[in-house]
């Protein structure tokens, strides 16, 4: 399973890896914004992609939107990772198809529910 | 620092403003054209000098604002607005710094305690056989030999764990810095909108004289609910307000109620 996680800041993307890697996941590679982070996705064969929300140069919201636009990618499972936490910004986040929404600060094992809830339904 | 004076002369302006008015209705009975003109130019030109006086007063307001930021008394000698932003920087460099050596700390502390649980584990199973009288004479005398190399692997990588422990308490001392950084950069921001209001205030002056009127444009009218835009706002530091939710298990509710 590769996964790309795409934050602004290293410590989280740091810290979320080594969350990915406790759960099993070693196969990470990161990127800092998802005007960075797109290309990736459309060039490597990632199987999930995990995301913050509020980055400079693409939003994570955005990245999503592209995700959902792309006939190669449109059925790549998103995990939304980020401190926005309006009801109106989680119903736009679930309206342009994010599979599963974590508030920052978060837990290993909210993280852990919620990547296992996205396989049970991507592959159920 | 400059106490911002707010026009003291306001009502000197109004009462000369409505002597001069009853003057002009006394010259207009009265029907004398020059002498009505005359009573005009003097309303004018108490007009142009009172809104002088005012122009004056906002201009040098707001050069000893200016000036009250930059030498910035609230802050280090050497602050000023530039310095809160290179503080702020160096906010996000300590913060930085201390989750890298946070994490490196813990990192090399985890295949230390995994050396020590698997040693154990492994020294369980063969004492179990032990105990069980499973165990061959030589079997024995490698598992003494195992429970010897295990005591004191144990002991070095407890004192190393240690150690990294309270490297990782050593490396929390950010919050004290940081904090005081902080405080320092909120009371000048607090300062910067206090001079603010002051020339709000002042700028109103001069737009009472001259009656200007800005109109709706100036109030922070809500946008209708359908222009809301959704963009990222960062963390939202008070959960209570109407619209945010509080923790993970009410961004589960709201998701479960859109059909996740």
């Amino acid at each position: 399973m590769k996964i790309l996680v795409v934050d602004d800041f290293s410590t989280m993307r740091r810290i979320v890896k080594n969350l990915l890697r406790d759960l099993g996941f070693t196969n990470t590679q990161e990127a800092d914004d998802g005007l960075t982070a797109l290309p990736m996705l459309q060039n490597g064969d990632f199987d999930f992609l995990v995301t913050d929300w509020n980055m400079p140069g693409m939003t994570g919201l955005d990245l999503l939107k592209h995700v959902r636009a792309d006939d190669k990618l449109k059925t790549l499972p998103v995990l939304m990772v980020t401190a926005e936490a309006k009801r109106d910004q989680i119903v736009a986040a679930a309206q342009a198809g994010v599979n599963g929404y974590v508030v920052k600060p978060f837990t290993a094992a909210v993280l852990k529910e919620k990547i296992d809830k996205i396989f049970e339904r991507v592959d159920g | 620092m400059a106490e911002l004076q707010i026009d003291p002369q306001a009502p000197s302006f109004q009462q000369e403003m409505k002597d001069l008015a009853e003057d002009l209705l006394t010259k207009i009975d009265g029907g004398d054209l020059g002498k009505i003109v005359g009573v005009v130019n003097n309303i004018n030109g108490v007009r142009d000098r009172t809104l002088y006086d005012e122009i004056g007063k906002l201009t040098r307001g707001l050069h000893n604002a200016i000036k009250d930021i930059k030498t910035g008394d609230e802050l280090s000698e050497e602050s000023g607005m530039g310095q809160a932003s290179d503080k702020l920087a160096y906010v996000i460099e300590m913060t930085d710094k201390a989750a890298n050596r946070t994490m490196d700390l813990a990192e090399e502390g985890m295949p230390l305690n995994t050396e020590i649980f698997e040693g154990a584990v492994d020294l369980q199973e063969q004492w179990q056989k032990f105990l069980r009288k499973e165990l061959k004479p030589n079997e024995f005398r490698d598992l003494t030999k195992k429970i010897d190399s295990y005591l004191s692997k144990t002991q070095v990588n407890s004192k190393k764990i240690s150690s990294k422990l309270s490297d990782i308490l050593m490396a929390q001392d950010f919050q004290d810095l940081t904090g005081q950084v902080i405080q320092r950069v909120t009371k000048l921001v607090a300062e910067v909108e206090d001079r603010l209001v002051d020339l709000v205030a002042m700028a109103g002056e001069v737009d009472r004289i001259t009656g200007i009127s800005h109109g709706e444009s100036y109030k922070n009218e809500p946008q209708p609910e359908d222009d809301k835009k959704i963009v990222a706002e960062g963390p939202q530091i008070d959960t209570s307000l109407e619209g945010v939710v509080d923790g993970q298990d009410d961004v589960d509710d709201l998701l479960s109620s859109l059909g996740f």
